[in-house]
């Protein structure tokens, strides 16, 4: 039961559960705000599109619209950029460094392409990631100075897309090649950057090496890179260096791929993005 | 003669499960049909052993107490599950690796997110409210609710849906839909159930003794019926298979998120705001022991807000495919149920004036008072993030996050416990709590909990949004994605503590309950029997 006390107004005389309910008129400011939004909703929706009528929605008298929004600022950067953006697209990719206004333009845009279409593969760092090269040393699977870096993001590798992408595939030696041996030339392949799992198979696995590995990655193991075929002696390694990766990779081989850049990003973009990978610390 | 009706049906039911185990097309239907084939086959059973016993006869002027019980216990149960999953997946996001390897997938968070949502909003809410809606329509309608068993089906078969929902999500059956993830067969269950929900609630009503239908069912109504509405229209799809858990929804492109936004934001307004609304009503001037502060101010205020709150749904959608003239709507719609919103805060803050001096004795009514400033805070908050400029910066972060946390712990949870420290003594016929202490003790670490929650996301989603926005003079972007979230670690850890505490707070309530039930004094006279108040 509800207790009353002195000074309390009046009740509407229900009673539920011994609940009752004060005759109060609603708070002025409540009330008073409410109209304020109303009031506000209506001059609101009159300036702005809103109300759906037959065919199509009143417009607003502003003439506002999300899409001319956007429009008018990607628009107003554009045009901030265009001069620039043309030169970029225009001068020899070699020249680029050569222009301070222009190279410091380019790796700020190239950084800003970086972090959006390629940090989810190589890192926000560039550092890279299993099976994702790192961009920031000066270890180039395909080459490291800007046409190379540029035709690499241009047309991407192993894509289906780009008939230019670059392309080479390392056959899974699994099906070529004898257990025991595959075992032999992975031992061999620790042998020129490490210790070797088991040291007496490294001979013979030199064999091995030179009969089938060879002919793309060089008889010292040094690499090729028209053919994107890694250096093998020295300590960076793509998937991992370790006897079970190297196991695996000799057996089944790798497919990265990256997706060519051409389509979906401008020229002046392209190029900003080379730049920026060239300047991260190993561009040639 | 009903009896062998039912027998009849449970069996049928019990073979088609049968069949249905035989022919599932997916792992989660699999199981299904094994559950519901031991629901109906025992009940099948039980069934069979007790025909022809005399039914035991309830007198008319007794309340019907024990779905309420039932429902109370279920409640705080529920809430302790989901607590605990929330806190685990607040540190998923933290700490990556809890998303272990071993268990295959399964506890991955993209599983536990909908099991989370699900286990508070329905399981713990949704239990919250049947019981609630349950003791309060009966106590003010001074009747028994009507339909007899009818209430036992509506709490039991609400059971058997949320563990259809929880299990479909582990093992992978999912529409995808915010707060609606279950899929056609479990939607068409919860459809059943919810319509006898509907009818015992209305029989109650209609078979009332007091002249008036009391303020707070008008909210426990409006939610029913709403969400009826919201439910079955949201959830229209075609299954593949009669024997798959998969579907094709109805709509799709714009219209689909349009309709997913118009359920998704009402299954706030009206599950988590009107019903909730309906809890408060009752169980505030009850505990205060004074008057609703206004009349007037009830009215005007429920139908302000059903009338406006089903139209807000397109803020959900700004600067998306949805056209701006459907989201300015929407914003406009928004700011308009400001007012109306906080009418329900003057009302259950007015309703204690004369009775202030409670706070300071009465943690109950204290945890009643917090409850119903956060529902002020986040009704005030919710029109402001629905202003197309302040979305612009708000909308995907963790904002949001924080926006519906202080809402759901704050205002949904915090009037939950306050009803159910409220309910325990009176149904079990004790003469107080356990321990008031322990309430305090609830009472901290809940609202610090909540405090450490909606802080840390206002910042991450603060910095995050800014984050994203952030060019520099040349118009290019600063940072990368994977940089916004890099940045937000120390706040994610900083949120699942205040899970870790608001989940204690949950364990220390149950606890407490369950010792009033075994050790609290016994109260005397008997309050289970109806008699109108007037």
């Amino acid at each position: 039961m509800s207790k009353r006390q002195k000074g309390d107004p009046e009740t509407t005389g229900h009673n539920w559960d011994g609940i009752e309910e004060f005759n109060n008129p609603m708070p002025r400011w409540w009330l008073w705000t409410f109209y304020a939004t109303i009031f506000w909703a209506v001059i609101y929706t009159i300036a702005y599109p809103a109300w759906p009528l037959v065919n199509r929605a009143t417009a607003g008298v502003l003439g506002w619209s999300t899409r001319a929004e956007v429009a008018k600022e990607i628009a107003a950067v554009n045009e901030a950029n265009a001069a620039i953006n043309t030169r970029l697209a225009s001068v020899d990719l070699g020249d680029i460094s050569n222009d301070a206004d222009l190279n410091t333009y380019a790796v700020q845009a190239g950084g800003a392409v970086f972090r959006t279409w390629c940090a989810q593969c190589h890192g926000s760092g560039a550092a890279g990631a299993v099976g994702y090269p790192n961009l920031l040393d000066d270890n180039w699977l395909w080459g490291g100075d800007m046409e190379a870096i540029h035709t690499t993001i241009s047309h991407g590798i192993r894509n289906e897309e780009d008939p230019d992408a670059r392309w080479s595939e390392m056959p899974a030696f699994g099906e070529m090649l004898e257990e025991e041996e595959i075992e032999q030339v992975v031992n061999y392949v620790m042998s020129l950057s490490q210790t070797p799992q088991d040291a007496s198979q490294v001979e013979a696995g030199e064999t091995v090496f030179m009969d089938n590995c060879a002919a793309c990655h060089m008889e010292d193991g040094t690499g090729d890179r028209a053919q994107g075929a890694p250096n093998l002696t020295d300590a960076i390694w793509l998937y991992g260096g370790d006897y079970d990766t190297l196991m695996e990779t000799v057996t089944y081989s790798r497919f990265g791929v990256m997706p060519a850049w051409s389509g979906r990003l401008t020229e002046a973009q392209i190029r900003a993005v080379s730049a920026y990978v060239h300047q991260l610390g190993g561009g040639e | 003669m009903s009896n062998y009706i039912k027998l009849v049906a449970l069996g049928l039911v019990t073979l088609f499960a049968m069949i249905a185990i035989n022919y599932a097309r997916d792992t989660a239907y699999l199981v299904h049909a094994i559950i519901v084939m031991l629901t109906a086959g025992g009940l099948f059973l039980y069934t069979l052993r007790h025909t022809d016993e005399p039914a035991i006869a309830h007198p008319q002027n007794e309340y019907m107490d024990g779905v309420v019980r039932a429902g109370v216990i279920a409640t705080a149960l529920w809430g302790v599950v989901g607590f605990l999953v929330g806190t685990f997946i607040a540190f998923q996001l933290a700490f990556p690796n809890l998303n272990f390897d071993w268990l295959n997938g399964y506890g991955n968070f993209g599983r536990l997110r909908p099991l989370h949502t699900s286990a508070v909003i329905f399981a713990f809410g949704g239990n919250g409210l049947i019981a609630t809606s349950f003791y309060v329509v009966q106590r003010t309608s001074a009747a028994r609710l009507w339909g007899g068993n009818l209430a036992w089906f509506v709490f039991w078969g609400y059971q058997l849906f949320i563990v259809l929902a929880a299990t479909g999500y582990l093992f992978g059956a999912t529409q995808s839909r915010e707060y609606a993830e279950p899929e056609w067969h479990v939607d068409i269950w919860l459809t059943i159930v919810w319509v006898a929900y509907l009818v015992v609630f209305m029989g109650t009503i209609i078979k009332r003794k007091e002249p008036h239908i009391y303020v707070a069912n008008w909210f426990y109504l409006s939610f029913i019926v709403t969400v009826a509405m919201l439910h079955v229209v949201n959830n229209m799809a075609v299954p593949v298979s009669v024997f798959g858990s998969r579907s094709i929804s109805l709509f799709s492109g714009v219209q689909d998120a349009m309709t997913q936004w118009w359920y998704g934001h009402n299954a706030v307004g009206f599950f988590l705001t009107a019903g909730f609304l309906g809890m408060m009503y009752y169980f505030i001037p009850k505990q205060a022991e004074r008057p609703v502060f206004s009349y007037k101010l009830s009215i005007i205020h429920f139908w302000a807000l059903i009338f406006i709150y089903i139209w807000a749904g397109p803020h959900h959608l700004h600067y998306t495919a949805l056209p701006d003239w459907a989201t300015t709507l929407g914003m406009v719609f928004s700011i308009v149920l400001w007012m109306p919103s906080w009418g329900g805060m003057i009302n259950g803050l007015m309703t204690l004036s004369g009775a202030w001096d409670k706070l300071r004795t009465d943690p109950v009514i204290r945890m009643m008072v917090i409850s119903v400033g956060f529902y002020g805070m986040s009704t005030f908050e919710g029109p402001m993030m629905s202003i197309r400029a302040v979305n612009a910066l708000s909308h995907y972060t963790d904002w949001t996050i924080g926006h519906v946390h202080s809402g759901a712990l704050g205002w949904n949870g915090m009037i939950t416990f306050g009803a159910l420290y409220f309910l325990v003594p009176v149904l079990w016929k004790r003469e107080r709590l356990y321990s008031l202490t322990l309430v305090s003790w609830h009472f901290w670490l809940a609202t610090i909990g909540i405090v450490l929650y909606a802080a840390s996301m206002w910042v991450t989603g603060i910095m995050e949004g800014l984050m994203w926005r952030e060019v520099d003079a040349n118009g290019f972007l600063v940072n990368s994605f994977a940089d916004t979230v890099s940045a937000k670690f120390p706040m994610y850890v900083v949120r699942g503590l205040g899970g870790v505490l608001y989940l204690i707070g949950g364990i220390i309530m149950c606890y407490n309950l369950w010792m009033t039930v075994r050790r609290a004094p016994a109260k005397e006279a008997s309050l289970a029997t109806a008699v109108p108040a007037e």
